[in-house]
């Protein structure tokens, strides 16, 4: 009896464990998408700035309720801003984000491409007098 | 001749790009708070933790949320300008004090004295997270209406206070 006793709990105390990790894990995810505020160059999984450990057991809380990720981040999004994405959404405010690599990388190549063409020396005409000189050379 | 121009112009066009750029301050993030309105709080006061807060109370009113904490010394930094504004009777100065102890925050007012009108108690900063903040001091200015119309991260100056919040609260309190 005891010993079935002890492993009914073990059994019990493996899957809560296992239950936890699986969240911890998907609430590691999720905040490896976020931006801490605090120290703006970590992601919210990196910082162990208060406000991030906060912000950590906020998105545990909601994820253990039952949110989808899309509730969580709408929820960050509210209070901070698109600041918090690493990926932040395609919208007006953050065209020149998103468009400004790709037209740098046009003119880029455009200034390129004419200066290749410059550079192409025209293929020398040789008048009959230079003609008969190079030939003459040769000889 | 046209060439050395366009050079001349493309350069100095990246110089004022970059000039502007790196001028801007990261840690001013805009608030996606502004125009919408202050987030639902009850909380108990710090002085009397029987009374309690909400931002419903302020409805009607003009007023200044100022989030600080004794914990934070860019908070005395700007103690004496809160205290300014408070003495100037601009608006109703409402402390939030965020992620502090009753035996720390109590304390730190005897010593610096006290300018708020009344201070809310957000002992986890669960409030703190709902108004979006991350950096203390942060100072709201909130319309008869209830409505977020200005945030300022960072310890409040003189000289903001006298070319943004001032004129604002001016003319929030002026209209009908």
């Amino acid at each position: 009896m005891a010993t079935r006793l002890a492993a009914v709990l073990a059994f019990v105390a493996t899957t809560a464990w296992a239950q936890d990790s699986a969240l911890d894990r998907h609430v590691m995810e999720l905040s490896h998408e976020l931006r801490c505020l605090v120290c703006q160059n970590q992601t919210l999984a990196e910082s162990n700035a208060p406000l991030a450990v906060d912000l950590r057991n906020q998105i545990k809380e909601q994820v253990a309720a039952g949110k989808s990720d899309r509730q969580v981040i709408d929820f960050l999004v509210e209070r901070y801003g698109d600041f918090v994405l690493y990926r932040p959404p395609f919208k007006a405010a953050t065209f020149i984000l998103w468009v400004g690599p790709f037209v740098f990388l046009l003119a880029g190549l455009y200034f390129l491409v004419r200066l290749l063409r410059r550079r192409r020396v025209p293929e020398a005409e040789l008048s009959d007098a230079e003609r008969q000189r190079a030939a003459k050379l040769l000889e | 001749m046209k060439r050395l121009a366009w050079t001349v112009g493309a350069f100095v066009a990246l110089v004022v790009l970059l000039a502007v750029g790196l001028r801007l301050n990261p840690r001013e993030v805009p608030s996606p708070l502004i125009g919408k309105a202050a987030p639902a709080f009850e909380l108990p006061l710090l002085m009397e933790p029987d009374k309690r807060f909400s931002e419903k109370d302020m409805i009607g009113k003009v007023w200044i949320l100022n989030v600080w904490a004794s914990w934070c010394p860019p908070c005395l930094v700007e103690h004496p300008v809160v205290t300014q504004i408070a003495r100037s009777g601009m608006a109703p100065v409402i402390g939030l004090n965020y992620k502090d102890a009753r035996t720390e925050a109590l304390p730190w007012l005897k010593r610096n004295g006290n300018p708020y009108e009344l201070i809310a108690f957000d002992e986890n900063g669960r409030i703190g997270m709902d108004y979006g903040v991350y950096g203390v001091p942060e100072t709201y200015v909130i319309d008869r209406k209830g409505v977020i119309r200005y945030k300022h991260i960072g310890p409040l100056t003189a000289d903001v206070v006298q070319k943004k919040v001032q004129p604002l609260v001016k003319e929030l309190s002026s209209g009908n």
